[in-house]
């Protein structure tokens, strides 16, 4: 219980800093993201604030044997630079450059409805597709290691 | 406030949320994981959907107080709105995270496969921008 608290609480802080930073406003990212137009490079300190804070305290914390309500930290583990990671990325860039949104912000701003609601579907659309595709080629790929 | 200033501010907070859920359950604040978790959950079972009801409600009050911080007029057409939320869905998935994940909890790690994801993603960004906003000439 303790945990989804947390959870709930961490979210709404998260929220807060995305609402505090600009990063809700569409306009104001892509014209973060137009370095040959007007550019208005304040969007960079989101990450200067939030990568320094992680740097410092995040490594302080993973020191620790555990994490306060769960067994372990679960961190990522894959490792290799890989054409699904660039890829991934390609396509996910093309999308934030397009519309200004990332999942969080749109997440924020689907709550005062507008099209950041849209947009929110349309992402879960596309998120549900690159999973139905991947267990589909995880399929294809059990079907031929049993085969051979 | 200058805008420099509230941006590290936002930043401040949104890394704080990300060592508050790491602290206590372990997980990483990455939004675009969090999402497609909610129809995969991992234990403490619900946290995807307490994690994201925070971030509407963090929405929502945004709304009623500072609704400054919300376009108002939305920029982007109906199409190009749907296109992007498709791009946007499909890549954080394919590529294993987004601005939040590979952004700030990834870099902070100095994993090298996010730093490939946020150089790769400011990147295509960027392109993108510039090819719809000066060689397209549409755009705001």
């Amino acid at each position: 219980m303790s945990g989804l608290v947390t959870a709930l609480f961490s979210g709404l802080l998260f929220g807060a800093g995305l609402l505090v930073s600009g990063m809700t406003m569409p306009s104001k990212v892509l014209g973060f993201l137009d370095v040959a137009g007007d550019w208005d490079p304040s969007l960079a300190f989101v990450m200067v604030g939030g990568i320094g804070i992680n740097l410092v305290l995040g490594r302080l914390l993973l020191k620790r044997a555990a994490p306060l309500w769960a067994p372990v930290f679960s961190l990522p583990t894959a490792t290799a630079i890989d054409g699904p990671l660039v890829w991934g990325a390609v396509i996910f860039g093309i999308g934030w450059g397009l519309g200004g949104y990332c999942p969080g912000p749109a997440l924020v701003t689907a709550a005062g409805g507008g099209q950041a609601l849209l947009f929110v579907a349309a992402m879960l659309v596309g998120m549900a597709a690159e999973e139905w595709l991947a267990r589909r080629r995880a399929l294809a790929q059990a079907s031929c290691v049993g085969d051979g | 406030m200058h805008p420099f200033l509230q941006s590290l501010l936002g930043g401040l907070l949104l890394g704080g949320a990300a060592l508050l859920l790491m602290g206590t359950i372990g997980r990483t604040a990455g939004i675009s994981g969090i999402v497609s978790g909610l129809w995969k959950p991992t234990a403490p079972r619900g946290w995807q959907a307490a994690f994201v009801l925070g971030l509407a409600l963090a929405g929502g009050a945004g709304f009623a107080l500072f609704p400054s911080r919300f376009d108002a007029g939305d920029s982007a057409g109906v199409p190009v709105t749907i296109a992007a939320g498709l791009l946007v869905g499909f890549g954080s998935r394919l590529g294993s995270g987004c601005t939040s994940g590979h952004g700030i909890c990834g870099l902070a790690r100095l994993s090298p496969r996010s730093a490939v994801s946020v150089g790769t993603f400011m990147a295509a960004a960027g392109v993108t921008v510039f090819v719809v906003r000066h060689l397209l000439g549409g755009g705001q």
